[in-house]
This record gives structure tokens, sequence and C-alpha cells, in this order.
């Protein structure tokens, strides 16, 4: 194998020299717990103050931490928790739970020139649309809250998940997305006051269409909305420009998790493929539920294939007088031996598979752990922990 | 189960990574087996649907992937643009691209807007007759419900224009049992059967189409009956173990270690299992039904494995 596999302690120097860990990586993979468990080891070896930030954790794991609801609040994962769970921390585990619509209201009030505009906002319904049910405003809250908490300075360590979007990349994007639909043209055209539309004869026919598909007074609606919208315009692009070059900082890293699954291994590398001319700084992968390697041991295939081929025979001499099988059925244990051999041979396709899918991803950045698929999901902060040994020694190698 | 394929339209949705694209294309590919003109669709545009059938890129325009069978990619401005073209009749030139774009950005705004493109265009080719069965390999659960309550959010946001006379043709379809389904894809893990079952809630309180079935994918197999598994503890470990190595001329550990390894994995996923029947048999008459589909051990992602999807889908539509 080509792929290069860093040694255990790449992922804590990583740590230990960054301020911002974010999280990336395509649905599915376990990319919740990882960053959990990472900013769980580094409370306990780097010590300081680590904080993960999370949009939608599973509820178990929410409960693991500590975390009832979406309270937009950092809470403190008591050191009781971690003695239950015999651990000693050097430092403190905060997390928190990202809500998305408090988010919103609060970047409202921030930005609007006014309380009454800030009202206005606020009550409008399609504003309730946006921050309570658009999706896509995960990525830039997410994002915008980073940003406020990195600037608060409370922390030593922030672990960012990012939230679940359809693509990875769309998280990546959406500061420049939110700069970009301040400046568009469409937002000026849709803003200009209803009458003086008819003045603008090249926009004529725009708006002609527009009102045939949408209705004047769903256009009048929106209109009325990005009005509003517009003066909280120059507070939101200076601040997606921040929060673009803090994700561009030095002090930031992106960890891509991913299993070796085909089709995740194809979003993490597009999304790995991107980071570079976005500037950003890949620190390496972590790859999650992968089958453990003493699979890839020489001639156990051929042993494989003996079993299959061989059962009745050995089976037989197993279960013969003074044979260790003795007192067993030899075609019950001939069963055996040749699920055995099967079993295998289904288990080593998979492996052999994923050998090539780490050795694809290991262009990209350095792998720097291996976790088994552990028998049971996380759901205290022993199992936290319990994964976080396992990324943190660098997995199963 | 036997009138999954009879029905006209599936949205085919469930938590991310499940393998909501390898399930709608072996249905499609069954479906297609079987004599129906077939369209399977891919919302999500990542391209993993024309390598299930080991095509070019699918694009908005369908293109034949297989007899019977033909698969395209959602574009809500490509669609737009074909909506605006066929209802409007309105010359090009009247800046039908500048109209797709403001689509695009009101939709950023308000809710429904793209979503009601996107179902729209699925609707229409099921009003249009242009295929027996439409398989859309739909948005992740975190967005489906969003999207099959589309027209619903729009009626109530748009009061007038052809949006909003759009929406009530589409609401019959997609409230039609006989005609519309949904059929969510889950693993036996955690998470997938967490969400399934949230989702399943939700499907039934904010939209009107109906749950047609669960798919569980990825099942792994059963090694061993009680005996099988009695004796497979007395091989592993002791003389019965050194006597293996020996006749096989080398280390026999990694191989009952292979055999714990599925045996245990099976046995966590069967709790989640569990917890998916327990709460999709509820109350009487609220069954939903489960196919299962076994978990592939397959080098590559491909044609091959469309088709075993379709297999396994086909014994278990069948049972």
């Amino acid at each position: 194998m080509t792929a290069t596999v860093a040694d255990g302690r790449a992922l804590e120097a990583l740590v230990a020299s960054r301020e911002i860990l974010v999280v990336c990586g395509p649905g599915g993979v376990g990319k919740t717990s990882v960053a959990a468990s990472i900013a769980a080891m580094a409370a306990c070896h780097e010590g300081g103050r680590v904080l993960v930030l999370t949009v939608d954790p599973a509820r178990r794991l929410a409960q693991a931490l500590g975390l009832a609801s979406a309270s937009g609040r950092a809470q403190r994962v008591p050191p009781e928790a971690f003695a239950e769970a015999g651990a000693a921390p050097h430092g403190e585990l905060w997390a928190e739970m990202l809500d998305t619509k408090q988010s919103w209201d609060r970047l409202v009030r921030r930005h609007a020139p006014d309380p009454h505009t800030a009202r206005r906002i606020l009550d409008n319904p399609l504003y309730q649309n946006i921050s309570g049910r658009f999706v896509q405003s995960h990525d830039y809250i997410a994002v915008e809250r980073l940003h406020e908490l990195h600037s608060e300075g409370n922390y030593d360590l922030i672990v960012v998940d990012t939230p679940p979007t359809r693509n990875a990349v769309d998280f990546l994007l959406a500061p420049q997305r939110m700069a970009e639909f301040f400046s568009s043209r469409l937002l000026r055209l849709l803003t200009v006051p209803y009458r003086s539309r008819f003045v603008d004869v090249a926009a004529k026919p725009f708006y002609y269409v527009a009102d045939r598909v949408l209705g004047s007074q769903f256009l009048e609606d929106i209109a009325e909305f990005f009005i509003l919208f517009q003066t909280l315009s120059d507070g939101f692009v200076a601040r997606a420009r921040e929060v673009e070059r803090l994700l561009s900082d030095r002090r930031t890293s992106f960890l891509v998790v991913s299993t070796l699954e085909t089709v995740p291994v194809r979003e993490a590398e597009a999304f790995m493929a991107m980071l570079p001319a976005k500037r950003l700084q890949l620190g390496g992968v972590v790859l999650n539920k992968v089958l453990p390697s003493y699979l890839m041991q020489p001639h156990l295939g051929e042993r494989a294939e003996r079993l299959c081929d061989e059962a009745a025979v050995l089976a037989a001499r197993m279960c013969a007088d003074g044979g260790p099988m003795a007192d067993h059925d030899p075609v019950i244990v001939e069963r055996v031996l040749a699920e055995l051999g099967a079993n295998f041979n289904n288990i080593a396709v998979v492996a052999r598979r994923e050998a090539g899918q780490r050795t694809e991803l290991a262009r990209h950045a350095a792998i720097m752990a291996s976790v088994p698929e552990l028998d049971d999901d996380v759901h205290d902060l022993a199992g936290v922990l319990r994964l976080g040994r396992h990324v943190w020694s660098g997995g199963a190698q | 189960m036997g009138d999954l394929l009879d029905r006209r339209l599936l949205f085919v949705t469930g938590k991310g990574g499940v393998g909501k694209t390898t399930i709608s294309a072996g249905l499609a590919m069954l479906a297609a087996a079987r004599g129906k003109r077939t369209l399977v669709c891919e919302v999500d545009a990542k391209g993993d649907l024309a390598s299930s059938f080991e095509a070019p890129p699918t694009r908005f325009d369908e293109s034949q992937v297989a007899p019977n069978l033909w698969a395209m990619s959602m574009d809500s401005e490509a669609s737009l643009r074909q909506y605006l073209s066929l209802q409007l009749r309105l010359p090009r030139a009247a800046g039908i691209g500048l109209v797709a774009r403001m689509f695009d950005f009101v939709a950023s705004a308000a809710p429904g807007v793209r979503e009601i493109v996107t179902v729209g265009k699925l609707c229409w080719e099921v009003r249009e007759r242009h295929y027996d069965l439409v398989v859309v390999d739909a948005v992740a659960s975190g967005h489906i419900v969003g999207q099959l309550a589309a027209p619903q959010a729009i009626n109530s946001l748009v009061q007038v224009g052809l949006v909003r006379q759009q929406t009530g043709w589409m609401l019959d379809i997609l409230s039609d049992p006989a005609r519309t389904g949904a059929l969510i894809v889950s693993t036996p893990e955690e998470m997938p059967v967490t969400e399934t079952i949230e989702l399943v809630g939700r499907l039934r309180s904010e939209t009107t189409v109906d749950l047609a079935g669960v798919v569980v994918n990825r099942v792994l197999p059963e090694l061993f009956g009680t005996r099988e598994e009695q004796a497979f503890e007395a091989l592993s470990g002791g003389e019965a173990t050194a006597f293996l190595s020996r006749a096989m001329g080398g280390d026999a550990v990694p191989l009952l270690d292979a055999a714990r390894l599925m045996v245990r994995t099976r046995r966590s996923r069967a709790e989640h299992l569990e917890r998916l029947r327990d709460a999709l048999g509820g109350p009487a008459g609220a069954v939903v039904p489960l196919l299962y589909v076994p978990y592939l051990f397959l080098r590559s992602h491909g044609m091959r494995s469309t088709r075993q999807v379709a297999a396994a889908l086909a014994a278990e539509l069948e049972s």
C-alpha cells in the first residue's frame, strides 16, 4: 500500500496547534461522534477549555454531552461525568447545540439599523421561513456562530461539527453566497418599488413573467421582505468576509471524516479537492467504521478456500475419537467450517475494496486515524471517550 | 406488497449514506424488467445514479440507460424553463433566463418555491403519462418533508398566479395512495433507524403522501444457527484452533475472528432492527411493509450491484 498513514501522534499535534477544527464529511459517517470525541480527548490530554459546537446530534449523543435541547448556549460537561466514565481531564469540555432560529434573530438584531426595523424583519413571515425552515441557513449560521464564539475568546479550542448538508461543499460556500445574495442584480430588481418597475423598460418582461408566475401579491411580500432585509446588508457582508477570513486563517484546520464506502469516499475527495482553491487548510482524514487490518494478512484467502473445500474431511478428523471436537456432530462442524471460509472470503472482498479507497483518500491528505466499527453507537461519555481513544491513537492499525 | 410497482410515483428517501440511490436504481431496474416504462430521477445531483447504471452523467433531459429505463437528474432552473415555455408560451426573448435566475433567488427566501418546481416536474411526467412509473431518488430525510409539503406551503403563501394554480393538480397526484408513495431507506444502525421512525411520523402528520414501505438496506447474513454457534464457540481457542491451524498450514485465528466480527456486528444491528419493527408495527392497520436487502459483498458499485438489489427487492415483493 502506498497510503501514508500518519502515526498516532499526528492528530494530537494538529489539535494542540489549532484554535478551530472544522470536522467535515459526507452524511452518515459518524461526523458528530468523531467531533465530540476529539474535543473530549483534547480536554483530557491538552487541557484548557475545549468547546464542541454541534448542529443536530443524535439524541443519545446529546445526552452524553449533557445537552438536553438546542439552547444556543454552551454547557460544561461536568467533571463528575468524566469521573464516572473513568477519566480525569486536565481541561474542561464544553458543548453547545446550535439553535438556528435564535442565532438568526441575534444576527438581525445586531445588524438592523434600529430596533423598529429589527422587529419588522423578525415578524415578517418570509423571514420566519428563512430562519426556521430554510435548511441551507444552517450552513451560514454555523460559521457565523463559530466566528462569534471564537472572537469572544473563551475557548482554547473549538471543534465544529458541520451541519448535515446535502453536500459538504455547501458549508464552505455559505459565507460567499451570503455576500453574493446582497450584492446581486436580482435583489435590486425585486426591491424596486412596485410602481417604478414599469419605468425600467429593460426589466419589464422580467416583471411581467414574475407577476404571472408568482402573483403580484406574493411579489410585493417578497419585495417588502427584501427591502427590509437589505438594511442588514452592510453588516452581513462585512461579517461574511470576516467569517471567510477566519476559516482560511492558519489557526483553523479542516478535518475530513469518511467511511471507506464508495459513495462517501467520492464525496470526501470532491470536498478535499476544493479546499486549496479556497485557501483552506486540510489537516487530515479520519476514517470511521473501517474493517480491521488483520483481514489483509497474506495467505488468509488460501486458507479460507481450503476450509470451504475440505470442510467435510476436516470436520470428520476433528470429530473423530480423540479429536479436538470429539463430542460434536461432524455435520454441524462441517457447516461451521465451510461458513468460516465463505464469510472470510466475503469480508475480504470488502477489506480489499476499503484498502483501495484508503489509498485514494491518502493522495489528498494524511490518514490520521482509522477507527473500527464499534459495537454500539456512542450514547454516553464513556462511549465518547472509547471512540476518542481510537481516534487519538490512530485507531485499528 | 405486490402493488408497490403499480404506483406511478415513488419518492425514495432516508438518512444520508444509507443507500437511497442504490435502492432507487434497483427498484427502477426491477420495474423496467417487468415491462414498465420507467423513469428514475436523481434529485440531489451527486452523480451516483449514473454510476449505478454505468452510464454517462445524467442530465435534465432523460437518457435511456437500459431497456424500458430512462434516467435524469433534477435541475430546478431547467425545470422552470421547461415549465415556462410550456405554460406561458413566452417568446424566449422575454427573458426566461432572467426569470429562471430570479426564481432561483426567490427560492432562497421563500419556502417551497424551489421544491414546487422539482415536485411539479415529477408530477407532470406522471400526469402526462410519459412513463408507467417515476422513481425519485429524493432528498434525505431532513429535507423530504419540506419538498413533499411544498404544494400546501405554496397554497398558504401565494394567493394568485400560475404557481398557485398548479398546486391543485399536484396535490391530487401526491395525495393519492394508488398513484404516489414514499419509500424510506434505512440500515439496521442506530441513527438511520431513529431518523426513519421520526420521518414516518412527520410524513404522516405534515404531508399527504402515503408511506409505501421501509427498505432495510445492508442487512448482514446470519452465519450460524444455535447448534452451529455452539460448535463455533468450541472451535475458538485451545486445541481445536491449533488443530485447524496445523491442518491449513497457517494461523486460523483471523478466520475465526472474522466470523466473530460478523456475528457480533449482526447482533448489535439486530437490536436496532427490532426497534424499527416495533415502531412500525404500531396499531392494527398502520403496519408499514418492510423490505430487506442484504449487504452486498462486491468489489464495486455498478450495474452488477444494481441487478442484485433489484433481485433482492423482487424476492421481497413476492413474499
